[in-house]
């Protein structure tokens, strides 16, 4: 059907981008580089977040009794905004956390995964010309989603202090500069993106820390978009403390939690948000108008994977008791392995990543003046090219301008069986004897 | 009690639940009005809060209650189904995070049956996206592709969502209604079509999407060739693309083909095709879906998905490419399940048309689907009494609920605000239900009028 010319018009919409402006900026994600260079040369994955042991044998038997033939209509729709029988254990299980009674109806909304939650907080609060305040280094969605609403991202760094002689930096040593965090704070300013415990540091935020926050945003007015995947996963006796449970914070504070994560079920995608219905109300809009229901088997499984938890809460052999510990062994393992060849590791409060200085192993990777990339990409790059052992650049974990702030850290995740870590002690000793072998 | 409803809630104002003590403690009295302006939703959001499913899938809840109203199946899905699912979970890597863009497996069998089905190459990493639901695959199509300026037509009456969506995207939606031409006795959903005239006039410089929903949700409809060239001509002419919602592609009876546009000359580079696990296998509940299209147009989808949920469920994904590998194999079989699940359902369809004509209704026979709509005025309900602004449609479900215990959806729900009155007399049923649920289905109607007269 071709005309031998167009209207003008016509020319003008061909000579549009078909896509929106809403995706401008943000079509990279260096995931989909990351894991593709992991999946085809890592003997030994520790990059992306994701356990390699699998969910506990509780959740999976679950899983099993939710597909046993009286169950069939569990393979049908459940309510949109969170199956029954999981919005209510939330409610009661969040409720006695946060010291306050929730409403499963109006208080929880389940989500895909937490990824699915803060996406529907930025889309319901985040209008063209907002300020989003986030903390580096972060979770690198926040940054493309904060945009994709329109909204502008106001990044404030936490910055590490030195250790005392002789000791090894903890991610308790990376802190935010109060006077720098309030100058952040202006008129536009919507919200500020808390996630704590924090990937990639590990940080575990203080009570002190927190309450600096939450000070800032009762004063400005201002929304909490509180990611707390990792809030059992804290080690050394530290505890997580919910900035929802601070004074003036409940009301303008979403909370944000994984199944993935607390069930080491990360393929599931069964996340949740918690906090006032004068907020949640706005989730739900978005959410009914996005994907409107959650797949409804995983969430009957993870309901009754919770029932199990309130009934053990805080007795030894509680899921949310052994996991820490057992991760917690593994972190000192990681510790020990790079502490012995020379990579100097920042000891995470909590998290499964522990993020890792590796400027003495710089000579295996030259700098490259100029370039785009920022050095720890190309070194973790070449890391799982030539030693197979994936890890994730820290620069991956900062806003654009801000990449070659940190260039020399890398982080390594390891909720991983003790072979694995045992491999890769392997491969850093491999290494290191290479390095210092005539 | 398992709800196997939509939406459970009213999403009607709360009264806010002031923890007074603490927030006039921490908040002064002046900066009370500024708090209510700053956890005030987006414009994006505005008048989208609302929804037909809040109200009817509530009142269906009560199980005394006869549901045919929302679209879900109540018969299970095949065993090898529900069995491959368990064997994915029992695969301890398959817990975790898969590829975000679409579990290789599921993308593989995806693009081996819609090769064969389109008669072309489909690049299974390129040319496919896994969703969270065909629904999702709408959300990531309309925010990859429309914004505001925009303007989409929406073929009247529609799956609700297209139009909030649109709304949501900034753009502005564009109703074109299916008009009932009589061709005879028969009411079949092959009678309802568009207007080719009224059609082009629609289109115009700003049209940047059509939205085809084929076979149709609520009528029934499966475009024939001819309708399909009609859109896909001005689909070209006016450069516009076409998203084109088959979930119920496999679901159409005797007599009756299903068309993919996307297979039209100069239609595969401009059409997002979009697909469902859940109406493919009965599933409703893994909410899998899928969007096929040329590569240029789904790599903007793949954008919105990486930045919305970036992965779905991988035991389902897997479960559901051994699904489809199993049905592949056979797909020359009549036994495959995409024809035997047709089948069974063109006898529910009959069964259904049966008792309401009995009952006195003027059901609209659908070519395919699982839905049928009915003219309800033929019973001479008077409603003159209750709330006049409500549309007649949504009067009498609720009286026939109340009265009947037996449910149905208006069908104005699916129009736009010009259309309401021209679909008010029309109700819509589902299916795809079990023997039993049409057994007390056929008491109800059987004995409606024994309890008017």
């Amino acid at each position: 059907l071709q005309t031998p010319f167009l209207s003008l018009s016509l020319q003008a919409k061909m000579s549009r981008p078909v896509q929106a402006q809403r995706l401008e900026g943000i079509d990279k994600n260096i995931w989909v580089e990351f894991v593709k260079l992991a999946a085809t040369y890592s003997t030994v994955n520790l990059g992306q977040g994701f356990p390699d042991f699998p969910p506990p044998d509780f959740l999976k038997e679950a899983f099993v009794r939710a597909l046993s033939v009286e169950n069939y209509m569990l393979h049908q729709y459940t309510r949109a905004f969170g199956h029954p029988p999981l919005v209510k254990i939330l409610a009661q299980f969040f409720g006695k956390l946060l010291g306050r009674d929730l409403d499963p109806m109006t208080n929880v909304m389940v989500t895909v995964g937490a990824y699915q939650a803060l996406f529907c907080c930025f889309q319901a609060f985040v209008d063209e010309g907002d300020e989003v305040i986030i903390i580096e280094p972060c979770f690198d969605c926040y940054e493309p989603m904060v945009k994709m609403a329109g909204g502008t991202p106001v990044f404030v760094p936490l910055r590490p202090k030195a250790p005392k002689d002789g000791k090894l930096m903890s991610s308790a040593d990376w802190q935010l500069d109060p006077a720098e965090l309030s100058s952040k704070f202006s008129k536009r300013t919507k919200a500020i993106v808390l996630n704590s415990p924090n990937n990639p540091l590990g940080k575990v935020f203080s009570r002190g820390e927190l309450e600096l926050i939450a000070d800032l945003c009762v004063k400005h007015d201002i929304l909490c978009i509180s990611d707390e995947v990792y809030e059992w996963l804290v080690y050394d006796g530290k505890e997580h403390i919910r900035i929802a449970s601070l004074q003036g914070m409940w009301d303008r504070t979403v909370i944000i939690g994984s199944a993935g994560k607390t069930f080491s079920a990360t393929g599931w995608k069964v996340g949740w948000t918690v906090g006032p219905d004068r907020l949640l109300q706005h989730l739900r809009t978005v959410h009914q108008n996005s994907v409107y229901h959650c797949a409804t088997v995983a969430q009957e499984a993870v309901a009754q994977g919770f029932q199990r938890e309130l009934e053990l809460y805080g007795k030894p052999e509680s899921y949310f008791v052994q996991l820490p510990k057992e991760l917690q062994q593994k972190r000192d393992w990681l510790v020990q392995s790079l502490d012995a060849v020379g990579m100097k590791p920042i000891i995470p409060e909590g998290t499964y990543f522990l993020v890792a200085d590796i400027s003495e192993f710089k000579s295996d990777v030259p700098d490259v003046p100029n370039s785009d990339e920022p050095y720890d990409s190309r070194f973790a790059k070449w890391m799982v090219k030539n030693k197979g052992l994936a890890a994730i650049p820290l620069s991956a974990f900062y806003c654009g301008s801000h990449k070659n702030n940190y260039d020399h850290f890398i982080r390594f995740c390891f909720a991983k069986e003790e072979a694995t870590l045992k491999a890769a002690n392997d491969i850093l000793q491999k290494w290191k004897r290479e390095k210092t072998s005539p | 009690m398992l709800f196997a409803s939509r939406s459970f809630c009213c999403l009607g104002i709360r009264t806010y639940q002031l923890q007074t003590d603490l927030l006039s403690r921490s908040i002064k009295l002046s900066s009370y009005a500024t708090m209510a302006f700053r956890h005030k939703n987006t414009r994006r959001i505005e008048g989208l809060d609302s929804n037909v499913w809040v109200e009817f899938t509530k009142v269906a809840a009560d199980p005394s209650i006869v549901n045919l109203g929302q679209g879900l199946p109540d018969i299970s899905p095949p065993s090898y189904v529900k069995e491959e699912l368990a064997k994915a979970a029992a695969v301890d890597r398959l817990n975790q995070y898969t590829r975000g863009f679409g579990h290789p497996s599921l993308v593989k069998a995806l693009s081996q049956v819609y090769e064969r089905v389109c008669g072309r190459k489909i690049d299974p990493l390129t040319d496919i996206l896994v969703t969270v639901g065909a629904y999702g695959s709408l959300f990531s199509t309309i925010q990859a592709l429309i914004e505001e300026g925009d303007e989409v037509i929406i073929i009247e009456p529609f799956y609700d969502c297209y139009e909030p969506m649109v709304k949501m995207a900034g753009a502005k939606p564009i109703f074109i209604p299916l008009r009932y031409k009589n061709y005879g006795n028969s009411a079949s959903s092959a009678d309802w079509v568009l207007d080719p005239a009224e059609l082009a006039n629609k289109f115009n410089s700003k049209t940047k999407a059509i939205i085809l929903n084929t076979p149709h949700n609520p009528t029934g409809k499966v475009f024939t060739r001819e309708e399909l060239q009609v859109i896909a001509d001005l689909c070209i002419k006016h450069d516009t693309l076409c998203i084109s919602d088959e979930v119920y592609e496999w679901l159409v009876y005797k007599g009756k083909k299903h068309i993919k546009i996307a297979t039209f000359p100069g239609m595969w580079e401009r059409t997002i095709t979009i697909g469902s696990a859940g109406k493919t296998y009965s599933v409703t509940g893994w909410k899998l879906g899928w969007s096929i299209g040329p590569q240029n147009l789904i790599k903007h989808l793949q954008v919105v998905h990486q930045n919305t949920l970036y992965t779905c469920p991988t035991p389902l994904q897997e479960a559901l490419a051994q699904a489809f590998w199993i049905d592949y194999k056979r797909m020359d079989d009549p036994d495959c399940y995409f024809y035997s699940l047709s089948r069974e359902l063109e006898g529910k369809r009959d069964r259904m048309a049966q008792l309401l004509q009995e009952a006195g209704l003027k059901p609209v026979i659908p070519d395919g689907g699982y839905f049928m709509i009915v003219d309800v005025s033929t019973l001479n309900v008077d409603l003159s009494d209750v709330d006049e602004k409500q549309p007649y449609d949504y009067k009498f479900v609720r009286w026939m609920i109340t009265s009947k215990k037996l449910s149905a959806i208006p069908l104005s729900a699916f129009c736009g605000p010009e259309t309401k009155r021209q679909f008010e007399k029309y109700i819509r049923f589902c299916f795809i239900k079990k023997d039993s649920t049409l057994d007390a289905a056929e008491m109800i109607l059987k004995n409606w009028n024994k309890q008017t007269a």
